[in-house]
Formats: C-alpha cells, sequence, structure tokens
C-alpha cells in the first residue's frame, strides 16, 4: 500500500467523525500551545532581561557592599555599609589600579519625588560625573551633575524622560524648575534620553543627584550602595576585577579575600544569575505544560481506543480481504499520528498567538523559536507514535473471525 | 487442491468446550462446485473459516495446492486470502459509507496490484455482476441482493482460484437469490472452484456436489444428483 493512500484513508476516516476527531485533537492543541507560548515568552523575557543587564553599561564592574560568600546580591539590597566615596576615589587614583577607565560611586534609594501637585515614588541615586559614561546614559537636554555640584552639596538634580512625564505631564519644560525629594528643594539641570527600558532597573525611570547631596542631605548616611566600574576594555575585565579586589581588601584591612566585606560581579555574573533564574521558570513551567501534552496524548490514545472497537468489523474484513498486520498497524498510526500533528501545528499557531499577546501586553520583545517549532512538530508527531502504537497493534492483532463476528 | 485430513476444531470458553468439528476428512477438486449444508450450529461456518485461511484447526491438517496451512504464518495467511481465496459472506461485510467501487478494490490495494490499473479491474467486475450503473453508490443506496453482488465483484477481483460463500443467499430475497446463483454457476463454468455453505436445500441444488454435516461430522457427500440450472 502506498503512503499517498494511508494517507487519503486516513484522512477519509478522520472526517467521518469530525466532532471526535476535533475533541481529540484539543487535548495536543492546548498542550502544544501551552510548550510554545511559555518556551517563547521564556525566551523573550531572558532576552530582555539580558538587553537590559547589557545597557546599564559596558565591560561593567559592579562593587557592592556584603560577602561574595554570603550571597552579595541579597546583601547588598540589606543596605550594608562598608563601601565608601573614598574606596571609590582610591581605585581612581591608585597606581596599582591600571585597567579602570572610569569609575563611578553611587548610592541609591526609593523615595518620593514631588513637583506642584504631581509625586511620583521612584529611585534616587546620588551619583557622580562619570555615572553618564560608566551607564552608557546620554542627555536629552539641558547637562548631567558635574564635579562642582558633587564637592559643593549642589542642590541640582537631573531626571529620567519617564520622571519627567510623570511629573510633568503637561509638556512644560522641566529644566530650571524646582522639584522636592524628601521635602528638599531641586533645580532640574537636566533631562537624560529614553533608554527604552522596563521592568526591573529602568534607567528612564531615576532622579539623578549629586552624589554628596544624596548621603548628606537625603539620606543621612556616608556609605554607598555600588561602585561602578568600566573596565578599558573586555580583555582586561578580569585584571580590572583583580586589581579593584586587592585594593579594596588592603583599603578595608581584610587579609583573607574569603572574608572580603564587598563583591565584585561583572556583566556576565549577573547576566549569568538572572539568565539562570529566568531559564529555571521556563524550565519549569514548560515542565507544566509538558504535563498536559503527556495528558493529550492519552486523550489521542483513548479515541484510538474507542475507534479500534468500533471499527473491529472493518479490520476483521481488510485482515480477511488480505490486510497484513503491518498494513493494519500502519492504517491506524497514520491516523494517530495525523491527529496529532494537526493539534502540532493549531497548538504552534495558539502559541504563537498566545506569546504576541502576552508579550504585547508585558512589553516584552517577541521572539519566534525555532526550537519550539521543531519541538512542537517533533513531540506531537511522537506522540502520535507512542500513544497510537497500543491501539495500533491492538487492531492488527485482532483475529479476523473474531472481528467479523463482532456485532 | 484442497485436502481435509482428519480435522477437529474446538472452542474452549471459560468452562465449556465446544467440539464444532469432529474428525473431518474429504478433498475437493479443481472447478468442483460443492454445497456444505447442515442445520444451525452444525459446524458450516467453523467448516468455511479454516477453508478460507481465516482460522486453523485444532488438529488434523488441512493441505491448500500442496501447503499445509496450519504451519503458515499469520502474513502469508493474509497472502493466501488475498491471493487465492475471494469471500462471500453472509452480512455481505461491505465497508460503510463508501462506493461500491471502493469496496471492490479494496483487496487490489492490499494485493501490490497497480493503482492505474485497479478501477480498470473493478468496473469490468462490477459489470460482470450487473452493477455497472451502480458504481459510484455506497452500500446504504442499493438493496441486499446488490450488496451481495458487490461482494461477489469483491471476491473475483484478485481473480482467486476458489470462492468461498457463507450463506449467500442467507439475507437476501428468493427472487435475487437465484441471480446470485447464476453469477455462481457461470462461474464455475469459467473455472473457479466454488464452496458454498447453505442450510437451504433448493439453494444446495445449485451445485455439483453437496457434503452435508451434522455435529460436526459429515454425514453424507454426494455427486449424485441433477444440478438445478438458476436461469
Ligand atoms: N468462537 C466460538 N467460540 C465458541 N463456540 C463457538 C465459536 N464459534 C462457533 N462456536 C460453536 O461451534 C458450533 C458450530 O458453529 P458454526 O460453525 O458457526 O455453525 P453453523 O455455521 O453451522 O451454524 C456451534 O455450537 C457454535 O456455538
Ligand atoms: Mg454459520
Amino acid at each position: 500500500m502506498e503512503f499517498g493512500e494511508i494517507l487519503s484513508e486516513a484522512l477519509t476516516a478522520l472526517t467521518i467523525n469530525k466532532m471526535r476527531t476535533g475533541l481529540a485533537t484539543l487535548g495536543i492543541i492546548i498542550g502544544i500551545g501551552a510548550v510554545i507560548a511559555l518556551i517563547s515568552l521564556g525566551q523573550s523575557g531572558q532576552k530582555a532581561v539580558e538587553s537590559q543587564i547589557q545597557s546599564l553599561g559596558s565591560n561593567l564592574l559592579t562593587v557592592i557592599p556584603g560577602s561574595p560568600n554570603s550571597g552579595g546580591i541579597r546583601q547588598a539590597a540589606g543596605g550594608l555599609t562598608t563601601l565608601t566615596y573614598d574606596d571609590a576615589k582610591a581605585i581612581t587614583t591608585s597606581a596599582t589600579v591600571t585597567d579602570v577607565a572610569n569609575v563611578s560611586a553611587e548610592l541609591s534609594r526609593r523615595a518620593q519625588v514631588t513637583s506642584g501637585k504631581n509625586n511620583t515614588n521612584t529611585q534616587i541615586i546620588g551619583v557622580t560625573p562619570s555615572y553618564l559614561t560608566v551607564h552608557n546614559l546620554s542627555m536629552q537636554s539641558g547637562s548631567f551633575i558635574i564635579q562642582r555640584d558633587v564637592d559643593s552639596l549642589g542642590k541640582v538634580v537631573v531626571i529620567g524622560p519617564q520622571v519627567v512625564s510623570d511629573l510633568f505631564g503637561d509638556g512644560s519644560n522641566p529644566i530650571g524648575q524646582t522639584i522636592r525629594v524628601n521635602k528638599l528643594a531641586l533645580k532640574v539641570i537636566g533631562v537624560t534620553a529614553s533608554k527604552g527600558g522596563s521592568g526591573f532597573m529602568n534607567q528612564d525611570d531615576m532622579v539623578f543627584v549629586p552624589l554628596t547631596t544624596a548621603q548628606k542631605q537625603l539620606f543621612g548616611v556616608d556609605y554607598l550602595s555600588a561602585i561602578s566600574i568600566q573596565a578599558k576594555s573586555d580583555k582586561v575585565m578580569t585584571d580590572a576585577q583583580d586589581q579593584v579586589g586587592y585594593l579594596l581588601l588592603s583599603r578595608h584591612k581584610i587579609g583573607n579575600p574569603a572574608q572580603a566585606d564587598f563583591s565584585i560581579l561583572s556583566q556576565q555574573d549577573i547576566m549569568g544569575a538572572a539568565s539562570s533564574i529566568t531559564g529555571t521558570f521556563t524550565a519549569l513551567l514548560s515542565g507544566i505544560a509538558a504535563i498536559s501534552l503527556v495528558v493529550g496524548g492519552i486523550g489521542i490514545m483513548n479515541i484510538m481506543l474507542v475507534t479500534v472497537v468500533e471499527r473491529t468489523r472493518e479490520i476483521g474484513l481488510r485482515k480477511a480481504l488480505g490486510a497484513k498486520k503491518k498494513s493494519v498497524i500502519q492504517q491506524f498510526l497514520v491516523e494517530s499520528i495525523i491527529l496529532t500533528m494537526l493539534g502540532g501545528v493549531l497548538g504552534m499557531v495558539l502559541g504563537m498567538v498566545l506569546s504576541v499577546a502576552v508579550s504585547k501586553i508585558i512589553n516584552l520583545p517577541f521572539v519566534i523559536s525555532f526550537q519550539a517549532i521543531a519541538l512542537a512538530i517533533g513531540v506531537s508527531g511522537g506522540i502520535g507514535i507512542l500513544f497510537g502504537w497500543y491501539p495500533a497493534r491492538k487492531a492488527s492483532n485482532l483475529s479476523p473471525i473474531e472481528a467479523l463476528r463482532y456485532e | 487442491m484442497i485436502q481435509i485430513k482428519n480435522v477437529s476444531k474446538v472452542y474452549r470458553n471459560d468452562t465449556v468446550e465446544t467440539k464444532a468439528l469432529d474428525d473431518v476428512a474429504f478433498e475437493i477438486k479443481k472447478g468442483e462446485f460443492v454445497a456444505i449444508m447442515g442445520p444451525s450450529g452444525s459446524g458450516k461456518s467453523t467448516l468455511m473459516h479454516i477453508l478460507g485461511a481465516l482460522d486453523t484447526p485444532t488438529s488434523g491438517t488441512y493441505i491448500l495446492d500442496g501447503e499445509e496451512v496450519g504451519k503458515l504464518s499469520d502474513d502469508k495467511l493474509a497472502e493466501i486470502r488475498n491471493k487465492k481465496i475471494g469471500f462471500v459472506f453472509q452480512a455481505f461485510n461491505l465497508l460503510p459509507r463508501t462506493t461500491a467501487m471502493k469496496n471492490v478494490m479494496l483487496p487490489m490495494v492490499y494485493g501490490d496490484v497497480a493503482k492505474s490499473e485497479r478501477e480498470a479491474r473493478a468496473k469490468k467486475y462490477l459489470e460482470m455482476v450487473g452493477l455497472g450503473d451502480r458504481m459510484q453508490h455506497t452500500s446504504s443506496q442499493l438493496s441486499g441482493g446488490q450488496m451481495q453482488r458487490v461482494a461477489i465483484a469483491r471476491s473475483l477481483v484478485m481473480d482467486p482460484a476458489i470462492i468461498l460463500a457463507d450463506e449467500p443467499t442467507g439475507n437476501i430475497a428468493s427472487n435475487q437469490a437465484s441471480e446470485i446463483m447464476a453469477i455462481f454457476q457461470d462461474l464455475n463454468e469459467q473455472g473457479h472452484t466454488i464452496i458454498m455453505i447453505t442450510h437451504e436445500p433448493d439453494i444446495a441444488e445449485h451445485a455439483k456436489r453437496i457434503i452435508h454435516i451434522k455435529d460436526g461430522k459429515i454425514v453424507k457427500d454426494s455427486d449424485k444428483h441433477s444440478q438445478r440450472r438458476a436461469k
């Protein structure tokens, strides 16, 4: 029997009971749809996180307070006090630190910002002038904070475009106006250019003040939340990391690096941590979706078993007329593969539509994953074979007389 | 061509044992037209299933064209059913929702007949049984006699040496029954061996030889009667 014939026979059999065919595929459609949607959303989430981390600056090292051995990232949020502006200055001036291009000392806190009747709660960052270069930021209008502002506790502020629209929604020019951060009046001297970020670490939704103003007048502290360091090139990242590490160890009078009271993270570290988190989530959700696929497969098996019972007489007749086991197996296997592949293709479309819709809503880049497409087709075909095999074998093993006798 | 030697068939259900055939022996030569007669439950269908390679005996041997059928694999049996035997069933057993044409083509699908040839052959045999104008009708659009003629056309397309018919007139009107008998007699004259099972004496008389069975045993085997002509 030629393949074309097997195919057309299978299609005929499947069109006879459209309702059942539809219901049988539904399980696969939902399963594949869920897997595809979750994989591509996971991937676009990962991509979004990566591009955001990338946009924070190039060749970036971040020094944060807290021991690397006790999970630096977590402790940093707790606000340890071991990093100072003097540490940052020392990195800039030290003769042993040769591979560092720029150093940015930073103190960030969330605070309420008001302008007239408008207010917003946003990230306040005390900065030095090098923040702009280190974090790849540029100005849309006005100017950034200069060293004199830092030295003299200047009452000036630079705001991100998101803050502009939150506070000056009417379109008036923010430059020259006064805003209040924690009730302290500051004069707006510049607006940063949009980076189009979203979600966490959105650089459009930030307020920059001179570091000293932030420390002494806004938050009353004398430490930093981070020192961002730009290495001279991507090749000297490790050297720069070592140089900064030794300098800070000696400044903090710590002999054993394992007991360091700070951690230095490279962009790769952060990216790795972030993608392992998103990766774990994607895998977990895909696993759950895969369970629904298995359930869909069992649905197909169930339908095929019913079909075999219903068509017992037909199978018996075919065997009486000369159908060999192989032909009968082929016939039923092809039917179940068509069912699952149909479900696979429709599920793929559903999954794509879902992930396009969701990534539009939560503003993520949409990623078409070819792996996901290959997976959908491969997996659904595989499910067809796996769950179609048993019913097909059962059909092929029917004895022709028993089958003909069956009412 | 057909040799049945000491064939017995025992059906075992959980508790009961039914001896459907009990030490049966006979031969059928090429070109015979044999009727197998007997009351209901006497083992006629069981015998036909064995003759048709649909089932194998519990004991004894069945030799078809020199081959012992009981020793063959399932696939080899399928091939014998496809090439050497044409079946006509009491209940017609046509595929539902399928045209007469497609039904008749079915054995050729499993018999490696070139696709281009199938339609022409199916047409030839449908015309032969007088259904040239009903080829695209599905089973539900045909009468009992017409369905049985489709089944006969189907049994012929592989040009089998033997035609096995189990109560071929059991489910059709008596005026149509004689048309079926006429077709069988024609086929017999063309050289086909025909084995027909029936419990109706006037149908059996269309054969040249009548084997009577009762309780699984042959009670009478006669070829000394005058064959009734169907037309
Ligand atoms: N599959 C089976 N299982 C058990 N008993 C059977 C089976 N097939 C037939 N029989 C029994 O074998 C005997 C002969 O049956 P069968 O050959 O169908 O007779 P006939 O066709 O002459 O009416 C009957 O008693 C019947 O009940
Ligand atoms: Mg019977």
